[in-house]
C-alpha cells in the first residue's frame, strides 16, 4: 500500500495516477481470530486499529454485515466537540478531541478535521447562566477554548443568523467551543480501515453475524454469512442493533432503546457558514454546518418513537425545516438534496457504555445516543484497552451496565430515565 | 407517515400522538425489592418487530392507548384503550 506524502501525490500526478494500490485488503475469513470486533463502523474500526497499534495484537478481525461505514458512520452530521460538563463525560470527550487533533497525521490519512468552532445559541438570561456554569467548569478542567459570547461578538462572527428583536426567541449570546468543528466521516472510516489493515487486521465485509455460540459463560464462535469463526474474545460495536446481537448471545435486556435520527443536506452553496451552529430552545433542536462541498448539513430531534427502520418520518422534516427558518431565514429557498435516518442506541441516561458483560470474553460498546461520531477515537482507544487488558481503565469505570444499580446516572441533559428525551 | 386508528376518534396522523414507551413493562409493587424497580425502570427488551407500546392522543381525545406496532416496518396491528375498564365498555357497545 502506498503511503500518502506530498512527494507521492506529486509523483502520481505526473505519472498518470497509475501507481496507487488498494487501500485495504479483501481477505477471506480465517477459521479463528484472537479478537473479533462485530461492527465495521467508526467505533469498530477504531477499536481494531488501537488493538493492533497500542496493544500489539495481530490476529484481529472486524466483521461488517454490509460495507464499512455504511451504517451510522455514513449517516451522522460529523460534528466533533467536547463541551460535556458531567464528570466522566468531560474527561472522556476531552481525550477524544485531543486524539482528533492528531488523527490525520497518526493515520496518514486526511480526515479533514476542521476546528471551526461550535456555537450554541443562547436565548434567555437563565440559559446564559446555565451555559456559563458548564463552560466555567470546562475552562477549569482542561478545556480553555470554552467561551461565552455576547451578542455583538456573535454578530461579528456569524452575521447572517436571525437577530430580529421580534423573533419568537431572540438570540442573546452563545456558548462557544473554539477547538470543536467537523470532520469528513468517510475519510475517518477509510483512514482507520487502511491503518488497521496495514497492521494486519482483517476487515471482513458482507459478513453478518447470524448466531452466537456459547459454552457456559464464554463465547466460543460466531456464526456468520461467511461461515463459522471461532474467537478468543469478542467485542460488540453495532450501534442501533446492539439489542439484537445481545439476544443472539442469550443475554436478556439492556438499558437502551433503538431510535432513529434524521439528517439533511442541501444543494451546494458558496461559503455561507464557517462554524457549527446549534439552536436549542423549548421543544426545538437544530444544528447546522456547511460541508467542504458547500452543502448545508443539518439535523434536529429524534423521530419521537422507538424504531429500527432506517428511514425518517415527515413531521420531523417539517419540524427541522421550521427550526432552520427561525435560525437562518436565508435558507428559505435552498433546495434539499437528500435526507436520511440512522438507528441509534438511546441509553437511559444519555451516556454510553464501554464495559465488560456477563460473559467472560465478551465486551460491549453501545449507548452513544446522538454523540457517537465525536467519540470515535476515544471510544476505539478505551474499548481496545478494555479488550486487551480485560479490565476497565479508570477513564471508563463508570460507563458500565451496572451504574444504574449503583444509583449513578451520567445525565448531561437532566432528562431522567427515558431514552427518547436524551437529544 | 403512520396512521393510528384511535378507538375514540378514528384514524388519525401519528403526529397527533405522543409516544409513551414499552407497554409490556409491569411495574412492581411499591415495596418490591430495589432490583425489581431497577429492572422495570432501566432495562428494555428493545424488540425489533412487533411491540406492545403506549401512545397518548395528545392532540385529540387525550386518551392513553395500547398500540401493537412493528418497530421495523411501522405496521400497526391493533389499537386499544390503555384503561381496561374503557376497553370493556367499547367492546360491550360493539
Amino acid at each position: 500500500m502506498t503511503r500518502f506524502s506530498a512527494w507521492n501525490v506529486l509523483w502520481q500526478g505526473i505519472t498518470g495516477q497509475k501507481g496507487w494500490t488498494r487501500q485495504w485488503r479483501d481477505p477471506e475469513p480465517k477459521s479463528h481470530y484472537g479478537v473479533i470486533i462485530v461492527g465495521g463502523g467508526l467505533h469498530g474500526l477504531a477499536t481494531a486499529y488501537y488493538l493492533a497499534k497500542n496493544h500489539g495484537l495481530r490476529n484481529v478481525a472486524v466483521l461488517e454485515k454490509g460495507w464499512i461505514g455504511g451504517g451510522n458512520a455514513g449517516r451522522n452530521t460529523t460534528i466533533v466537540r467536547s463541551n460535556y460538563a458531567r464528570p466522566g463525560n468531560r474527561q472522556f470527550y476531552a481525550h477524544s478531541l485531543k486524539l482528533w487533533e492528531e488523527l490525520s497525521h497518526v493515520l496518514n490519512y486526511n480526515v479533514m478535521f476542521s476546528q471551526r468552532s461550535h456555537i450554541a445559541l443562547l436565548h434567555s438570561p437563565s440559559a446564559i447562566d446555565a451555559a456559563a456554569r458548564n463552560y466555567n467548569t470546562l475552562r477549569r478542567t482542561g478545556t480553555p477554548d470554552a467561551e461565552i459570547w455576547g451578542l455583538e461578538q456573535l454578530k461579528q462572527a456569524v452575521p447572517h443568523l436571525n437577530y430580529a428583536e421580534g423573533a419568537r426567541f431572540p438570540v442573546m449570546g452563545a456558548a462557544v467551543q473554539k477547538r470543536a468543528g467537523t470532520a469528513r466521516h468517510d475519510a475517518v472510516v477509510w483512514g482507520y480501515a487502511r491503518a488497521a489493515d496495514q497492521l494486519g487486521v482483517d476487515i471482513l465485509q458482507n459478513c453478518a453475524v447470524t448466531g452466537v455460540e456459547r459454552d457456559g459463560g464464554r463465547i466460543t464462535a460466531l456464526e456468520t454469512t461467511r461461515g463459522r469463526i471461532t474467537a478468543g474474545k469478542v467485542g460488540f460495536a453495532v450501534a442501533g442493533n446492539t439489542s439484537r446481537l445481545w439476544n443472539m448471545a442469550g443475554l436478556g435486556r439492556l438499558p437502551i432503546e433503538s431510535h432513529k435520527l434524521q439528517a439533511f443536506v442541501s444543494e451546494p452553496l458558496k461559503p455561507l457558514l464557517d462554524q457549527v451552529v446549534v439552536f436549542g430552545m423549548g421543544g426545538a433542536h437544530f444544528y447546522i454546518s456547511q460541508s467542504d462541498k458547500g452543502g448545508m448539513v443539518f439535523g434536529g430531534d429524534l423521530d419521537w418513537y422507538k424504531s429500527y427502520a432506517q428511514r425518517g418520518n415527515l413531521p420531523i422534516v417539517q419540524d427541522v425545516a421550521e427550526a432552520a427558518m427561525s435560525v437562518m431565514p436565508c435558507l428559505g429557498r435552498v433546495k434539499l438534496l437528500r435526507h436520511w435516518a440512522g438507528v441509534v442506541d438511546m441509553s437511559m441516561d444519555g451516556s454510553h457504555f464501554i464495559c465488560p458483560t456477563p460473559l467472560d470474553n465478551l465486551y460491549l460498546n453501545t449507548g452513544w445516543n446522538y454523540g457517537g461520531f465525536k467519540a470515535t477515537p476515544a471510544a476505539g482507544w478505551w474499548f481496545a484497552d478494555l479488550i486487551a487488558n480485560e479490565r476497565p481503565a479508570p477513564m471508563i469505570a463508570d460507563f458500565d451496565l451496572k451504574r444504574f444499580e449503583r444509583g449513578l446516572q451520567i445525565d448531561e441533559r437532566g432528562a431522567g430515565p427515558d431514552p427518547k428525551l436524551h437529544g | 407517515m403512520i396512521r393510528i386508528s384511535c378507538p375514540f376518534c378514528g384514524p388519525r396522523d401519528h403526529a397527533e400522538f405522543s409516544y409513551g414507551g414499552d407497554g409490556s413493562i409491569e411495574y412492581p409493587a411499591l415495596d418490591a425489592p430495589v432490583q425489581d424497580w431497577h429492572d422495570a425502570v432501566f432495562l428494555r427488551e428493545n424488540i425489533c418487530g412487533l411491540q406492545l407500546e403506549t401512545w397518548q392522543h395528545v392532540h385529540g381525545c387525550r386518551m392513553w392507548l395500547k398500540v401493537e406496532r412493528d418497530t421495523m416496518t411501522q405496521e400497526i396491528r391493533s389499537v386499544t384503550p390503555a384503561h381496561p375498564g374503557l376497553a370493556s365498555v367499547l367492546e360491550s357497545q360493539a
